[in-house]
């Protein structure tokens, strides 16, 4: 064993290690035959990555799945992000991308329809969103109303209740859906205003109990999708994204059908 | 071979202005109060410093002047720091290696072993600077230094830091370089032992400006200059033995003065010798004694006289083809009523042998 | 377990980092020096945009990347050499700053004791410089590295998080956090901060010799 210091050693395996870490990045797809890419809202993302394996069972076609807010993949879409599908959390972005170069003019369409329900981890009885007005609790969590869609329809509902004004001061906002629902089931809100995807995406035991609120006391949540590229593959995923097993597929986790 | 010189240094308030010709094979000093620029006008020699409006001639090389600059590891130079500043990454074996790896030149003065040998460093090769004493941190420097085959060598206060009996110990590797280079070498000092004790040539420096320069024997003795104005003045005398007397442990020395008898353990005949006299162990008499205990008297002529302080008087003496410094009270000097010129007798009462 | 693009992000993770820290040091090491040496009066601005990644909120920066690298600027972003642009900036300051420092600490006079034993500037540089700057090598590869392990804002922005191309263990764990598969996201932070610890110690285990001597 020559007597070569340790030091050197491990330079000699991180330079062996580097080649065997290939070109410019590990591919799903091939050179001839690029994956589908697509940007999906994190609040999406689980039934997108659902879609996306049964079309690539289906097809053959791959499909990669980039989530992350629907702000940050609208600005990585500004600059050139190389996605053929945008699914948003919301009306708005894609409504902006729309006419702009960056998409398919015509392109938009809504995927799926948020439910708002009213949750608590708890498995204690809720018949109805009258438990607001009836029962004490100290803190309620939504989305910030003004950025997230489900936050400003929790807004509009809880607007039209009588016990409004009382429970306007225990309102926690979370930066998205997301951390809301953290705040419930974390405990530091005893109710939260939810999606009905979240609150399914949940083990059964772990599920709690959920009023779904009536479609008619709040604003639809409309989650649009838009085209940023041409493509055979991509308008197959559409049309795939659109018919009945995606719609049923969506239904189950927990989203309204347009 | 020798040295040019002309040196502009100016920094902030600093300034010196130097113009010197220096001789070659010659051990030259740079003395001076501290601050006055000697290492400023090493380094510029050594090009570390860029000034312009210099000039710097070595042998016929011109190193620099107003069109060019060599830079310093394009000069032929060895430098000793004055800390040494051995590399801490390398060993002495290593930081020899360094410097005679990028040696100028073809021919090497010395080989590695000769060189190892010359200094004493055969059982330091293996060590890391850390490991060594201050006086062995000196001698690798000086080795390698002169690992890269310099043509000129300069030293930079090399023994500060060291008590004298370490500086004792350095002094005869000194001597055995010198020895055997025939290259013009640099050496700043603060130090008048050391300088009486290396020293062929002496340029001094004071108030932004070389106050003098000459032969060590000259500058030592030069009323003008503080070096004879300290308590321990002294002239410096070169010699050889001529003869050791084993009956009354004398050794005999001919020197440009005349011949001294000093009290000495036997020393080898022919061997060259460097006498140190200070100024207050030597007496003057009108006329010539011989029923003293003094055994080295000697016909003088006064050269010079210069007061030192209230009550004293310092005398040059011309002694043979020697210059000699003697120290006398005032009264003395108007007793004997000493003037320029006049003939006397000088006695010298006790003398140093520096080598 | 680990899904194949968990490894996928692995790989990309490691590769990100290690070209980064390569190439900074490659780079940052002159910006070190001439910082370290240069004498010159508007030296401070250049340290101020040096450190100005610290300071900076990585979405502020991740932004401003996604600008400039994007289609309206460069047109780099997402794809690995943006990437790689992009955790060089963001990792810059973690490389320059020990290596300027290691090279005032090693001063100007070994450097000068080189250049009077004929040693170029160049030759100087690498034979006394660096060897002496050590420890500051090691800590500036080591913070490189394990910075731009944990980069996610940064490149989030100019990645795009494409699974198997730009999506690095950060972003993948956020998403399963997300997506509330906290298993998942345990078995990568848990394997993140086994490898980082490893790595570290190994680091500082060779680097043991170069520490101050008892003299």
């Amino acid at each position: 064993m020559p007597r070569t210091p340790l030091w050197s050693w491990i330079w000699a395996f991180f330079c062996a290690f580097y080649p065997t870490l290939g070109g410019c990045g590990v591919k799903n797809g091939t050179e001839e035959n690029p994956p589908l890419r697509i940007a999906v809202a994190s609040n999406a993302v689980k039934v997108m990555r659902h879609l996306a394996r049964e079309f690539q069972d289906e097809t053959g076609h791959s499909v990669s799945v980039s989530s992350g807010s629907s702000g940050s993949l609208f600005a990585m879409i500004q600059n050139g992000a190389p996605f053929d599908i945008f699914f948003s959390a919301d009306v708005l972005r894609p409504e902006v991308l729309d006419g702009t170069s960056q998409a398919v003019a015509g392109s938009r369409f809504t995927y799926a329809k948020g439910q708002l329900v009213l949750w608590s981890s708890h498995p204690q009885p809720v018949a109805d969103g009258a438990v607001l007005d009836r029962v004490d609790f100290h803190h309620l969590a939504i989305g910030n109303p003004k950025l997230a869609p489900y936050g400003k329809s929790a807004w509009e509902f809880l607007k039209t209740l009588d016990s409004w004004q009382s429970i306007r001061p225990k309102l926690l906002r979370g930066e998205n859906i997301g951390q809301a629902f953290q705040f419930v089931a974390a405990g530091e809100a005893e109710w939260g205003l939810v999606a009905l995807s979240q609150v399914l995406s949940l083990p059964d035991s772990a599920q709690g109990t959920h009023w779904i609120v009536p479609h008619s006391h709040y604003p639809p949540i409309l989650q649009q999708a838009i085209l940023l590229k041409e493509g055979v593959v991509a308008q197959e995923f559409v049309d795939y994204v659109r018919a009945e097993f995606a719609r049923r597929t969506f239904q189950s986790y927990g989203y309204l059908m347009p | 071979m020798s040295l040019r010189a002309k040196f502009q240094l100016l920094r902030g308030d600093f300034r010196l202005n130097a113009d010197l010709d220096l001789p070659a094979d010659a051990v030259t000093a740079f003395f001076g109060p501290s601050g006055c620029g000697k290492t400023s006008l090493l380094r510029a020699i050594a090009g570390l410093d860029h000034h312009p409006h210099s000039f710097l001639q070595v042998g016929e090389q011109v190193w620099q002047d107003k069109k060019t600059f060599l830079p310093p590891h394009q000069r032929a130079v060895g430098y000793v720091f004055q800390e040494s500043s051995l590399f801490e990454h390398l060993s002495v074996g290593g930081n020899l290696a360094y410097a005679r790896k990028r040696a100028f030149g073809d021919t090497p003065h010395f080989s590695q072993s000769h060189l190892t040998h010359l200094l004493g460093l055969e059982n330091l090769m293996h060590r890391r600077p850390p490991e060594l004493s201050g006086g062995e941190r000196r001698r690798v420097s000086m080795a390698r230094a002169l690992s890269v085959n310099p043509r000129l060598l300069l030293f930079d206060e090399p023994m500060s830091g060291l008590d004298a009996q370490r500086k004792k110990e350095l002094f005869p590797y000194f001597d055995a370089l010198h020895e055997e280079l025939r290259i013009p070498i640099l050496y700043v000092s603060h130090s008048a032992d050391e300088v009486a004790r290396l020293a062929d040539y002496l340029v001094f420096l004071e108030g932004g400006a070389v106050a003098g320069s000459g032969s060590i024997h000259d500058m030592f003795t030069r009323l003008d200059l503080p070096l004879a104005a300290g308590p321990d003045a002294e002239s410096l005398i070169e010699g050889t033995v001529k003869h050791w007397d084993e009956v009354y442990g004398l050794a005999q020395l001919q020197t440009a003065a005349g011949s001294f008898s000093v009290v000495h353990p036997e020393l080898p005949c022919g061997a060259r010798v460097r006498l140190g006299v200070a100024a207050k162990d030597v007496s003057l008499t009108l006329n010539p004694q011989s029923d003293t205990s003094i055994l080295n008297r000697f016909p003088a002529t006064v050269e010079a006289l210069t007061a030192y302080g209230t009550a004293q008087m310092t005398v040059r003496l011309q002694v043979g083809d020697a210059l000699l410094l003697a120290r006398v009270t005032r009264k003395s000097a108007d007793t004997l009523g000493l003037q320029t010129g006049q003939s006397l007798y000088a006695q010298v009462k006790s003398v140093a042998l520096l080598f | 377990m680990l899904t194949p693009s968990d490894l996928d992000a692995l790989v990309v993770t490691l590769k990100l980092a290690l070209c980064t820290t390569a190439l900074l040091l490659v780079t940052g090491t002159p910006i070190a020096w001439w910082l370290a040496h240069a004498k010159f009066k508007g030296k401070f601005l250049v340290e101020a945009v040096v450190a100005l990644p610290l300071v900076l909120p990585p979405t502020v920066l991740g932004f401003y990347l996604l600008l400039t690298l994007g289609s309206q600027g460069a047109n780099l972003a997402f794809s690995f050499p943006g990437l790689v642009i992009g955790s060089m900036i963001y990792s810059l300051p973690f490389v320059v700053q020990p290596l300027q420092n290691a090279f005032i600490s090693v001063g100007r006079r070994p450097l000068e004791v080189a250049a009077t034993l004929g040693a170029s500037p160049l030759d100087r540089f690498f034979t006394v410089a660096v060897p002496l700057a050590r420890p500051g090598f090691l800590t500036a590869t080591v913070l490189g590295f394990a910075h731009t392990v944990g980069e996610f804002g940064v490149v989030l922005m100019i990645g795009g998080n494409i699974p198997g191309e730009t999506q690095v263990l950060s972003i993948a764990i956020y998403d399963h956090v997300e997506s509330m598969e906290y298993a998942q996201a345990h078995w990568i932070s848990g394997g993140l901060l086994f490898f980082s610890f490893v790595l570290l110690a190994l680091i500082y285990a060779v680097n043991k010799r170069v520490q101050v001597v008892d003299s």
